[in-house]
């Protein structure tokens, strides 16, 4: 392995705006390196060998420049990439080649990182293990038999497993966190409508956000900075100057910061080594110079319910626009059929079993008769979270839990049981039906596998995460002798 | 608790245009009613005066200047089409024959 791979993004700039290595080198680096080692991780669903070249040499020609130029990067398959392929995850999209650019593709290329290639998801970000993928899991790089975490498995696995210092994630209700958690790599959640989701292929339009994922709490500062900020393109996007998470991430300091314990994201569903890792975490805030207290948000206990009504509700409307017309698959046009029935002939052959079972119960939750009951009454329950958080953030500057619940399980071991498939996202989706942001940072190991600590600040607030993310990361690289995956096993390279 | 039968998730397929098989229907009725089972517990929540939140943002009616921009030409889109012809989408039969 190029120790070129091992680089953290700011240091690759560096290297290639000094000309120690070449922006081509770099990039050449880690197409090696995904040839040596993806057949394992299955972390990429298609690799731009000639587009990241090409852009390398840009880079090198000196036509982009900036903090990131030049650094590799490896793209969710869920945002439109113009001319190279986009599929979601799914086979509805398989060999789709969109016709544009989604806005933070267009804002990379604009800054001269360089796309190595599309990561592989759960099929439409629906998932915590890549296992819904129509084209096979990822695989943990600290344990191949066990899941990268989803659905952005693709992005965490390909950072953890050096095939790029950058990737970058959607988190609907935990997409980012989780995957980064169970990776022992960083993710973040900005604050909802922070980052332009124009061309982000859409999952439930009121909770996706895409985020930076990277090895380092700056590097993925650096990478915010780059992705978010104000898209006229989507009438979502926030109007206001990006929130300073890298001056944040340069001060890791957290002295002074009140952080809440949050009481109910703990005990039952919570594995005995996750909770101890974050136990020492709090611990070592507590001696880093912040004031930790225990907060309750009591009506954390039913999120993941409101989730699961609400994300639901909106995929079954926002994928009604994969009707066999405009793009993607048509299956049974035989000259008889009808347009409906070959609609339902194709999404039934297009869509995996998880997006099925999705659709049908997000139809039956805006059923007339059922509607009150389930979406309304969900919509009731996000405003309740919305309070509990407000009510926090009004005596602590953030709020901390373990951010995921358990180490990375065995691939299979939750496939047919979708509940405790969705218990993965606990911790997370809080935060998505607030709209606020979130970050899971690596805080230590338990059985060997990687644990995460999330934090979660108020809307607009996102530097604070960076604050605490950087002081625990130095305090831990300390202890460490780096950053926590300097210990991560070496991968056993492909036998060609 | 709710009971899901073959014939409801039927029709939620056909209102959702999802040609499901028979064994289909059948394992989705089991895997709904365990869902809802789980997801019922939101009534227990109190909320009848609380106001529902659809979306994270508070915006309302974003405008922007009505000035023409270059958009997508039309070869570029029908690129992506499963089927065009004449410059159009190409599309199965839309009415019955004696229609």
């Amino acid at each position: 392995m190029s120790e070129l791979t091992r680089l953290t993004a700011v240091q690759t700039a560096e290297a290639i705006s000094s000309r120690q290595s070449s922006a081509v080198e770099v990039a050449q680096a880690h197409l090696d390196r995904i040839a040596e080692v993806d057949g394992q991780v299955h972390a990429f669903l298609h690799v731009d060998t000639e587009g990241a070249l090409a852009q390398a040499r840009r880079v090198d020609a000196g036509e982009l420049t900036g903090p990131l130029a030049g650094v590799p990067l490896a793209l969710k398959d869920v945002f439109c990439t113009k001319g190279v392929p986009t599929t979601v995850g799914s086979k509805i999209l398989e060999g789709w080649r969109p016709p544009y650019d989604a806005t933070v593709t267009s804002r990379l290329k604009a800054a001269g990182i360089v796309v190595l290639g599309k990561t592989n998801m759960d099929e439409f970000a629906m998932g915590s293990s890549t296992e819904h993928s129509a084209y096979g899991p990822s695989r943990n790089p600290w344990d191949l038999t066990r899941i990268p975490g989803g659905s952005g498995g693709g992005s965490s696995a390909a950072i953890a497993s050096w095939q790029a210092p950058l990737a970058i994630g959607t988190d609907t209700g935990g997409s980012i966190r989780q995957p980064a958690a169970v990776t022992g790599t960083v993710g973040v959640k900005p604050t909802y409508g922070a980052v332009s989701r124009y061309g982000l292929v859409a999952f439930s339009s009121s909770l996706d956000q895409g985020g930076p994922c990277a090895r380092t709490v700056l590097d993925a500062a650096l990478l915010h900075e780059v992705m978010a900020g104000h898209d006229p393109r989507d009438s979502t996007s926030i109007d206001a100057p990006v929130p300073p998470v890298v001056e944040a991430a340069r001060q890791a300091d957290v002295r002074g910061m009140r952080i809440g314990v949050v009481k109910e994201l703990s005990g039952d569903g919570y594995e005995v080594g996750v909770q101890e890792r974050f136990d020492e975490a709090v611990e070592l805030l507590t001696s880093l110079g912040a004031t930790v207290t225990e907060v309750s948000c009591p009506h954390f206990a039913y999120a993941l319910p409101a989730y699961y009504l609400i994300a639901p509700s909106e995929a079954s409307s926002n994928l009604a626009r994969f009707d066999a017309v405009r793009y993607g698959l048509r299956v049974g046009d035989d000259g008889v059929n009808s347009l409906e029935e070959v609609m339902a002939l194709t999404r039934a052959q297009g869509f995996g079993q998880e997006v099925k079972r999705r659709i049908i119960l997000g139809t039956y939750a805006l059923s007339s008769g059922y509607y009150d009951a389930y979406y309304g009454q969900a919509q009731k329950v996000r405003t309740l979270i919305t309070r509990d958080f407000q009510a926090a953030f009004a005596v602590v500057d953030v709020l901390v839990s373990p951010a995921a619940p358990t180490v990375a399980f065995p691939l299979g071991a939750k496939l047919d049981d979708p509940l405790a498939m969705y218990r993965q996202d606990l911790a997370t989706i809080p935060s998505n039906l607030y709209g606020g942001p979130a970050m899971s940072v690596p805080c230590g190991l338990s059985e060997g596998l990687p644990v995460g600590l999330q934090v979660m600040a108020p809307t607009m607030q996102d530097d604070r995460l960076y604050r605490v993310g950087a002081a625990l990361e130095a305090a831990y690289v300390d202890r460490w002798g780096g950053p926590l995956m300097s210990l991560a096993p070496t991968l056993p390279t492909l036998e060609s | 608790m709710p009971e899901i039968t073959p014939e409801q998730v039927a029709h939620l397929a056909r209102l959702s245009r999802l040609a499901l098989s028979e064994d289909e229907l059948v394992a989705l009725a089991g895997e709904l009613d365990v869902i809802l089972g789980a997801v019922a517990q939101i009534g227990e929540v109190a909320a009848a005066d609380v106001p529902a939140t659809s979306h994270a943002v508070p915006l309302v009616n974003v405008t922007r200047p009505d000035v023409v921009v270059a958009s997508l030409s039309r070869d570029a889109v029908l690129a992506g089409a499963p089927s065009a012809e004449d410059g159009r989408f190409r599309v199965p039969r839309i009415l019955d024959d004696e229609a």
